[in-house]
């Protein structure tokens, strides 16, 4: 992208947030125009066929409606995209990058934001925006506390829930004490996830929020005193649950599908994911077994939103904002949250929605194995990103040896 | 024809080599320093510098040792380093001694047989895929059991045991084992082909030696010398693996290698300069293992020397030689066992403790991959074919320079044509990441075909370089003094003999290149998908059924290369006894 197109970018997002709407479609339309013909590389997590398939589908529809190609670069971890944005801010190309597109949230965007590494912002920009719940679903604007200020776009939505075998086991902990009895009298039937992948921080997230003297604090940055005051009844817990979980508390599944994994191998009997319509989509599809239920704390449990963000020196931004505002379109996000496709739940905020468009919702085929909104209970809001740090590196230290 | 071949070498000696052409000879060296040597200088710079607090793109402008308190002060740290260190030296300690057993025990008949065609499977399987199949095959809920529960073991639900991930590290040496023991089984049986085995046996057998014992005193010390390289090869990737130890090692804390990796790809950017410290320590451990493995060998020919001097007919030594030749055995097996479960898990739909076979079959799985494949598999063929074509010609041009200017020098571990095999990746691969981006040329083709290069081209010359040292010089002398030009003596002579060793290099070349994983991350920007990332990206979601049919086709690949190589020499040379590898 030119110098001379980076100044037009800018000077509509500054105009359409000025004048609103109806100015912006006018430069929306130029934007569609100049996107046709190139080639977005989203830089995604591969380890999930049905996302891989989701966006897959999305490839198909922005070709067919604006030209767009998509390229799905399918990463192991998020952070490969950071690292390669930043091997390029290194190489001082600060147009013309490799990455056009990320899904990211968490950690990665706030190191991406913070190091300046993303466009933006662009949210105003997109027409389908306006639909977006910013009000409810506050993890919308606001990603593990970070502001997003418009430099990513949302797609949807996740919350931490668990996972058991009924076939096995009919009593669940429903408050995170209620786990010390649970494990008690199913020894090695449970793990978490390796706390340094994110579902295993969630989990430790999940116990704090619950535990902690003063929720309240965790909305802010942790400091070293109120991070022992706020973590003690945290670790006392912890440490009479790990000697009972599976390998005693000594090793930990790697991340959220290789818990699965032990779940659907027999090995442990409660598991957990950040998606509540996982579960009943691997039991679809034959990873896990059809007796597999989902349930959450009857407290609530943490939830927050995926992003797509596009990095400062994408070759495509255009395309990219495209394909943006395609994954908010009311069509593209009732097909995400169709259980036979992803099961992931929209971002949009259904009031402002017209009847047709809400019908798309409402008419959705139901899953006896997929929980309810109702039954998903309060959506409880990530703690700031340094507790989660904090707490991580407070686990390697008391408990790698 | 020995004597009369003495005779002519004698006679001719003085002129038997065509005039040296150092220009053509100093092109290829500096093609090779240019082509192997700038990604690894800067990217070792590029570890360098963070590693000391220099990484100007996040803000780090002073030298500074905090990555190394950093680093030091990591929990369990010493834990990774004993880990790696142990692992390492068990892996290629075991693999060299149950490779030298197993070739005592069965090496006339294996060859006989076509055995060695075997072992292709194993050489072509990458690690990542390897390491999922054996940590199905082992676990508490793997294959193993599921054969024998419930009606021996009387288990409904797995036993909580730690079969991967021990502490100890054990299934972490069980899957190096199931790859280096192959490899450094098809490298001696290269070597071989360059020995005079039989006549060594006979007289051996008629001083009354046992067959094994012959081959451990008589033929082992001989095929040392040429394996020496693949050998240190194998300990410098043994301790650095970073896929098969994230599968089966244990975590918390990982290997030292594992953990520069994750610091790599942590998303706190500034665990960057602490990976980069962990990296070059990474690195002074593959160093100091490689020097004291180098002392080991001095102290071993010595002890070696006398127990051979003493006379022993070892004839009791043989049952202890068929022990450790039904270990390796079992290695094999092992490594045949998870490539097994990865192509049953393939075709399953659903498989379930404790069934021995999955309860429902489907071909969905492949069907769903199939159309989602055909691009990386092409990218991976364009990638393979590229670079082991390139690497071939660049490696005869490479040793018959050496030849025609009268190098003897042996191939020293200290080459720097094999600095990128005794690296490890992770100690570079970002700064080349950097290089290709300044050159403008990351994400494309050519560019993940250059860092295929720096691993690829080592191996096929490693592979390549003893076996074409080992040429009988009296060959070429004969045919210049039948009047046969150098390049002639070249197509004609050298060749054919070396067809067979070629092929393997090549073969070999292929598995290298279609196995990379790192370096095609960074330097293909994650815009060139292969086989291999494609198969690491889902290993990390958890299916082993989508794994399994990456996992194939990743070993289906190289196998066929594999095979073509083994079979050629015996169908071109089909009347050439010596030549067509049946000797």
């Amino acid at each position: 992208m030119t110098a001379k197109m980076k100044f037009a970018a800018l000077a509509m997002a500054a105009l359409a947030l000025v004048c609103g709407p109806a100015h912006a479609s006018s430069g929306w339309d130029e934007i569609v125009s100049r996107a046709r013909g190139q080639t977005v590389y989203w830089n995604a997590w591969g380890g999930d066929d049905r996302t891989n398939a989701f966006i897959d589908w999305v490839g198909k529809e922005v070709q067919a409606r604006y030209g767009i190609t998509i390229r799905h670069v399918k990463l192991a971890d998020t952070a490969e995209a950071v690292s390669r944005v930043i091997a390029e801010k290194t190489a001082g190309r600060d147009d013309n990058g490799s990455v056009d597109l990320i899904w990211i949230n968490g950690p990665n965007f706030l190191s991406m934001k913070e190091k300046k590494l993303l466009y933006g912002p662009f949210t105003q920009l997109l027409p389908n925006y306006r639909y977006v719940d910013v009000t409810d679903k506050r993890s919308n604007v606001t990603d593990f506390t970070t502001p997003v200020d418009g430099m990513a776009s949302p797609w949807r939505l996740a919350q931490f829930v668990f996972n058991y075998d009924s076939a096995r086991v009919t009593d669940v902990p429903r408050t995170i004490p209620d786990f010390l009895p649970w494990v008690k009298a199913h020894p090695s039937r449970f793990t978490h996830p390796d706390p340094r992948d994110f579902m295993g921080a969630t989990f430790l997230k999940q116990a704090l929020v619950e535990l902690a003297p003063d929720r309240g604090r965790l909305q802010q940055p942790a400091t070293d005193e109120n991070f022992l005051r706020e973590t003690a009844p945290l670790w006392t817990w912890y440490d009479q649950l790990r000697p009972l979980l599976w390998r005693h508390g000594k090793q930990f599944p790697a991340n959220g599908p290789a818990e699965r994994q032990l779940l659907g191998d027999g090995e442990i009997d409660l598991s957990m994911s950040f998606d509540p319509a996982e579960a009943a989509a691997s039991t679809a599809s034959g990873l896990l077994p059809d007796t597999i239920r989902t349930y959450t704390l009857s407290g609530g449990t943490i939830g927050n939103t995926s992003f797509v963000a596009i990095p400062y020196n994408s070759a495509h931004k255009e395309a990219a904002m495209v394909v943006a505002d395609f994954l908010l379109d009311p069509a593209t996000q009732a097909h995400a949250q169709d259980i036979r496709m992803l099961g992931s739940f929209t971002v949009l905020d259904l009031e402002q929605l017209s009847p047709a468009q809400r019908k798309l919702f409402t008419d959705l085929p139901k899953s006896p194995t997929l929980p309810t909104n109702a039954e998903l209970g309060p959506v409880l809001l990530e703690p700031n990103p340094s507790w989660m740090m904090r707490i991580t590196a407070e686990w390697k230290k008391r408990y790698v040896r | 024809m020995e004597e009369a071949l003495r005779q002519i070498g004698g006679r001719i000696r003085g002129f038997a080599h065509s005039p040296p052409r150092p220009g053509s000879r100093h092109a290829i060296i500096i093609a090779v320093t240019v082509i192997l040597g700038a990604p690894i200088v800067f990217g070792l710079t590029f570890t360098l510098l963070p590693a000391f607090g220099y990484l100007p793109s996040i803000g780090g402008h002073a030298l500074t040792v905090q990555p190394w308190r950093d680093l030091f002060s990591t929990p369990g740290l010493a834990t990774s380093i004993r880990l790696t260190l142990s692992t390492g030296l068990a892996a290629t300690m075991l693999a060299l001694v149950l490779a030298f057993c197993f070739c005592a025990v069965v090496h006339g008949r294996m060859r006989e047989r076509g055995a060695d065609a075997l072992l292709a499977p194993l050489l072509a399987t990458p690690h990542a895929a390897m390491a999922i199949g054996i940590a199905f095959l082992i676990a508490p809920s793997g294959w193993l059991l599921r054969l024998i529960s419930p009606w021996l073991t009387g288990f409904t639900v797995p036993p909580d045991i730690a079969t991967t991930q021990d502490p100890w590290g054990m299934a972490l040496v069980v899957g190096l084992l199931a790859k280096e023991l192959p490899f450094l089984l098809i490298v001696i049986l290269a070597a071989l082909n360059q020995i005079p085995v039989d006549r060594h046996m006979r007289a051996g057998r008629t001083l009354g030696y046992g067959q094994g014992i012959v081959w451990i005193k008589i033929i082992g010390p001989q095929v040392y010398r040429q394996i020496r390289l693949p050998l240190y090869v194998v300990l410098a990737f043994s301790l650095s693996v970073v896929d098969m130890a994230l599968v089966l090692a244990p975590a918390n804390p990982p290997p030292l290698a594992v953990l520069a990796f994750q610091w790599f790809m942590s998303p706190n950017i500034a665990r960057y300069m602490p990976a980069a410290a962990a990296a070059l320590l990474q690195l002074l451990l593959v160093a100091g293992a490689i020097g004291a493995w180098r002392l080991g060998e001095r102290g071993a020919a010595r002890v070696g020397l006398w127990w051979t001097m003493r006379g022993g007919r070892g004839l009791t030594g043989e049952l202890g030689l068929k022990l450790a030749a039904a270990l390796g055995m079992v290695a094999l097996v092992v490594g045949f066992g998870a490539l097994g479960a990865l192509a049953v898990w393939s075709f399953a739909w659903q498989w379930r403790f404790p069934d021995a076979l999955p309860s429902i079959w489907s071909f969905e799985i492949w069907q769903r991959q199939a159309h989602a494949l055909i691009w990386p598999l092409g990218n991976t063929l364009a990638l393979a074919t590229l670079t082991v074509v390139a690497a071939l010609l660049l490696a005869i041009a490479w040793l018959e320079g050496e030849d025609r200017v009268g190098a003897k020098r042996p191939a020293s571990v200290f080459h720097p044509v094999y600095v990128p095999l005794l690296l490890p990746q992770i100690a570079f691969m970002f700064g080349a990441q950097v290089l290709a981006v300044k050159l403008g040329i990351d994400g494309t083709l050519q560019a993940v075909a250059w860092a295929h290069f720096l691993f690829v081209f080592p191996y096929v010359l490693l592979a390549l370089a003893d076996p074409w040292k080992s040429l009988d010089p009296r060959y070429a002398r004969s045919a210049a003094a039948l009047g046969s030009s150098a390049t002639g003596t070249l197509i004609r002579v050298k060749l054919p003999i070396l067809l067979r060793p070629i092929l393997v290099a090549s073969a070999i070349g292929f598995a290298v290149g279609v196995a990379q994983y790192v370096p095609t991350l960074f330097v293909g920007g994650g815009r060139v998908a292969t086989l291999t990332t494609e198969a690491v990206a889902l290993a990390s979601g958890g299916d082993r059924r989508a794994v399994g049919v990456l996992a194939v086709l990743q070993s289906l690949l190289p196998l066929v290369i594999y095979v073509a190589a083994l079979a050629t020499p015996r169908i071109v040379f089909s009347d050439r006894r010596a030549l067509s590898g049946r000797v």
